[in-house]
């Protein structure tokens, strides 16, 4: 894991107190609303439906317990006793006061954390592979890039005031774990022909109303003009993305409108010139960034556990994930339990997670956009005693990717922008898939649920996706099929009208149950869809 | 009628007004007819109320004020799905009131 | 092109530099590459600065205009001109205010006129945000990664 050095702990112990000083001046009047707004998006801090809310950052979704805890006692000391972690793996609390936000950034900056560029127009907080360093199929650890990006992105004093909001996602396996095609800039890290290793990137995806899946511009960039590259995609995007209207400016508008190619040769002529700049940091600070994230001592011991508990078989079947050491597995904490709220935890489970990480993961724990959280490296012989551990805290459901693994934004029961409610639909829908037991059966199968036209909840990205709408002061929702996020990324298409919430929910019975009826040997219900396309669906759904 | 609502500056609660001041009970709230731009102002300038805005309302029979629009009323109420975390925690009937 | 078009030396209220303030007939970024004679030019957010570097030598003061604070272009527009070496007065006008002045600064920009007074002491304060900083701007600062592999 990175540590704060004395450089990078001066640099967020300034930021805490400058936004004291912002959050006074706000107080004392001499801000506006206006004028505080962007200053406290910066710091994490909205104005939601019922409270201010705090999202804090989780660079590249890796903590370890301490930073783990901290989060827990948060949400007991300043928020309701919980929080809720998002789909680009950062945990938001929902009851802030603006009088105690400075403290709690404070307290954050304690465990080497802090919720800078968690929200505004500005470069935001770095996501990643949830199972990066852990898995047995990435080419290199992808976290030491996205590290740099950190750091690079981190105050720049040039890319504050973007036209719209920008993400970043760093990946380096051939398996897209974190939507990088989805987001403004994804990153794979690759090897060339000639055996180097360099950065693939992917410059306007995004979700949102206008979903768009990134082009790749540049197949290669040598690591050691990563950052000047990134400089040179930001810089054009800050002079030429468009500010006249908030709904097309992010850069995917500006690719889009330009051309991919267009957009690239401004970028090359952008990088050409920077690279004469020198604002690349020296390679030798990569090489101080990649011990951090070397593997732990692991050790050899059983590679089978002992299936006599048909619970404990299911939830290893079900949230345990191959590891690059075959003693050791990622496993995954399902936060969707049945009838539960998708990525809330409690303070108490909060920590509890991060005693287990200390003690069985190395003192590692992994935020997925998934709104679950990773264990990534426990040793196939502690699986039993974790479970049984997690069991009695509520956190062992053996759900991961099966239809009851919901991603659902907040929506309307908390959000300021959303039009309908989505956690009580995903609510809704694992019970009635768990007590009609067709999840078994069912597989893979990723349901993503937005309470607005923002996507958030990433229902463009669902093999089913479900949208709410406000459809005269009434919640409406839409249904859509055959999206992905994966590495076979694709945008899901919608069916035809919406539905109530009762109807949305037999609604998604009803095209599972045409999976069913229809698919062949080993495919998955979005490969069913994929091969006989939207039509039996439809009739499924509307008659014919 | 036409209500006033938003948001308490320091501690961010949702807040209604009740002719008086700022109350955190929709059922307080009160017509303010052609006013709502002067007192919106007014409070905004004075730091009493951060981000106001006005929305229709109704009085029901029993005096009780509801909001025209859903969202407006899960702000009156609380999240649906965390009925232990709304004003009214022991009331279920509550979240009816809401849909 | 007429001389209230500018800020005036009396609307600067931070400078870091030493040399006069000249008080220049302003012109338009258009206006500038048509006329041989300008030697003070305002930049708006949707013009390039790259179109001035045929001229910088005979400039003597930019003003980078910010209509709304919320406009980041003016910043790009700042590293441009010092990236191509432009050594005059670069000045922030318009809705320049308290919590961008650090940001400006590294940008390049070495002089402000706000429309609104800025206080003073939280200025100061502003300007002094950054001990250290993480990436190579127009400041011209060793970054915290340089410093780090000294």
């Amino acid at each position: 894991m990175y540590k704060y050095d004395n450089y990078d702990q001066q640099m967020v112990d300034a930021r805490v107190e400058e936004f004291r000083d912002q959050a006074k001046r706000r107080l004392e009047g001499k801000l506006t609303e206006d004028q505080f707004k962007p200053l406290r998006l910066m710091n994490g801090l909205y104005l939601q439906l019922h409270a201010y809310m705090l999202r804090v950052a989780i660079p590249y979704g890796t903590l370890n317990s301490r930073q783990m805890s901290a989060l827990g006692d948060i949400a007991d000391k300043y928020d309701r006793g919980y929080g809720h972690f998002t789909t680009r793996q950062n945990i938001q609390y929902n009851w802030i006061k603006l009088e105690d936000a400075a403290d709690i950034l404070e307290d954050l900056s304690k465990v080497e954390m802090h919720a800078i560029q968690t929200s505004g127009n500005c470069i935001r907080n770095i996501s990643s592979d949830h199972f990066a360093g852990a898995t047995h199929d990435e080419l290199v650890d992808p976290r030491p890039y996205a590290e740099l990006l950190r750091q690079w992105s981190s105050f720049h004093p040039e890319f504050t005031y973007l036209p719209r909001k920008f993400k970043i996602a760093v990946i380096a396996a051939e398996k897209d774990r974190a939507a990088m095609r989805l987001h403004d800039i994804g990153i794979q890290i690759v090897k060339n022909d000639a055996g180097e290793i360099g950065a693939r990137f992917y410059v306007g995806g995004g979700m949102g109303r206008t979903p768009m899946i990134a082009p790749m511009i540049r197949d290669f960039v040598p690591l050691d003009q990563l950052v000047t590259y990134a400089e040179a995609c930001l810089r054009v995007y800050n002079r030429y993305g468009r500010r006249d209207n908030k709904y097309k400016a992010r850069i995917k508008i500006l690719v889009h409108e330009l051309g991919k190619e267009e957009y690239t040769r401004q970028v090359e002529e952008e990088f050409a010139h920077l690279l004469k700049q020198g604002v690349e940091p020296p390679r030798e600070e990569l090489e101080r960034i990649k011990p951090f994230f070397a593997d732990p001592p692991f050790e050899d011991g059983p590679k089978t556990v002992d299936r006599s508990d048909p619970d404990f078989a299911l939830w290893v079947d079900r949230n345990t994930v191959r590891h690059k050491h075959d003693s050791y597995v990622s496993a995954v904490i399902s936060l969707k339990p049945v009838g539960g709220i998708p990525g809330d935890a409690t303070g108490e489970q909060i920590r509890i997670m991060a005693r287990l990480a200390r003690q069985y993961s190395f003192d590692e724990l992994r935020v997925m956009h998934t709104q679950n959280i990773v264990l990534p490296h426990v040793k196939i012989a502690d699986l039993h005693a974790l479970w049984t551990q997690l069991d009695a805290a509520d956190l062992g459901a053996p759900n991961l990717d099966t239809i009851e693994d919901i991603i659902a934004c907040p929506g309307l029961d908390y959000c300021a922008l959303a039009n309908a409610r989505s956690i009580p639909l995903a609510q809704r829908i694992s019970e009635s898939f768990d007590q009609s037991g067709k999840t078994s059966e069912l597989g893979e199968l990723k349901l993503k649920i937005s309470g607005c036209i923002n996507a958030c909840g990433h229902h463009h990205a669902g093999h089913i996706g479900i949208l709410g709408v406000d459809k005269k002061g009434k919640e409406n929702y839409q249904l859509s099929l055959g999206g992905s996020e994966a590495e076979d990324v694709s945008l899901a298409k919608i069916t035809g009208p919406g539905f109530d919430e009762d109807g949305v929910i037999e609604a998604v019975e009803t095209v599972t149950d045409v999976y069913l009826a229809r698919r062949e040997e080993g495919e998955r219900f979005l490969d069913t869809y994929r091969r006989i396309g939207m039509t039996p669906f439809k009739e499924a759904l509307y008659g014919k | 009628m036409k209500i006033l609502t938003g948001n308490d500056l320091k501690s961010g609660a949702v807040v209604w007004w009740s002719g008086e001041g700022w109350s955190i009970y929709v059922d307080d709230a009160v017509d303010v007819g052609e006013q709502a731009d002067e007192i919106m102002a007014r409070e905004e300038a004075a730091r009493r109320v951060n981000v106001p805005y006005s929305l229709d309302a109704t009085h029901e029979e029993d005096g009780k004020v509801r909001p025209a629009h859903i969202k407006d009323r899960v702000r009156a109420l609380g999240p649906t799905v965390r009925p232990d975390l709304t004003l009214k925690p022991q009331n279920p009937e509550a979240l009816d009131w809401v849909i | 092109m007429g001389n209230d078009f500018g800020t005036s030396p009396d609307d600067v209220q931070f400078r870091f530099r030493d040399d006069e303030v000249a008080d220049h007939g302003t012109v338009t970024v258009d206006a500038c590459c048509d006329q041989t004679n300008a030697t003070a030019v305002r930049i708006e957010p949707g013009d390039d600065a790259r179109a001035l570097l045929p001229f910088l030598d005979r400039l003597a003061l930019v003003e980078v205009n910010f209509p709304t604070f919320g406009d980041g272009r003016g910043y790009s527009a700042a590293r441009i001109l010092r990236e191509a070496g432009y050594q005059g007065e670069l000045r922030a006008v318009g809705d320049v205010l308290i919590d961008q002045l650090s940001h400006m600064r590294r940008c390049g920009f070495d002089a402000f006129a706000p429309d609104k007074r800025l206080d003073e002491d939280d200025a100061a304060k502003a300007f002094a945000t950054w001990d250290n900083v993480y990436q190579s701007a127009a400041d011209g600062r060793k970054t915290i990664q340089e410093l780090r592999h000294e």
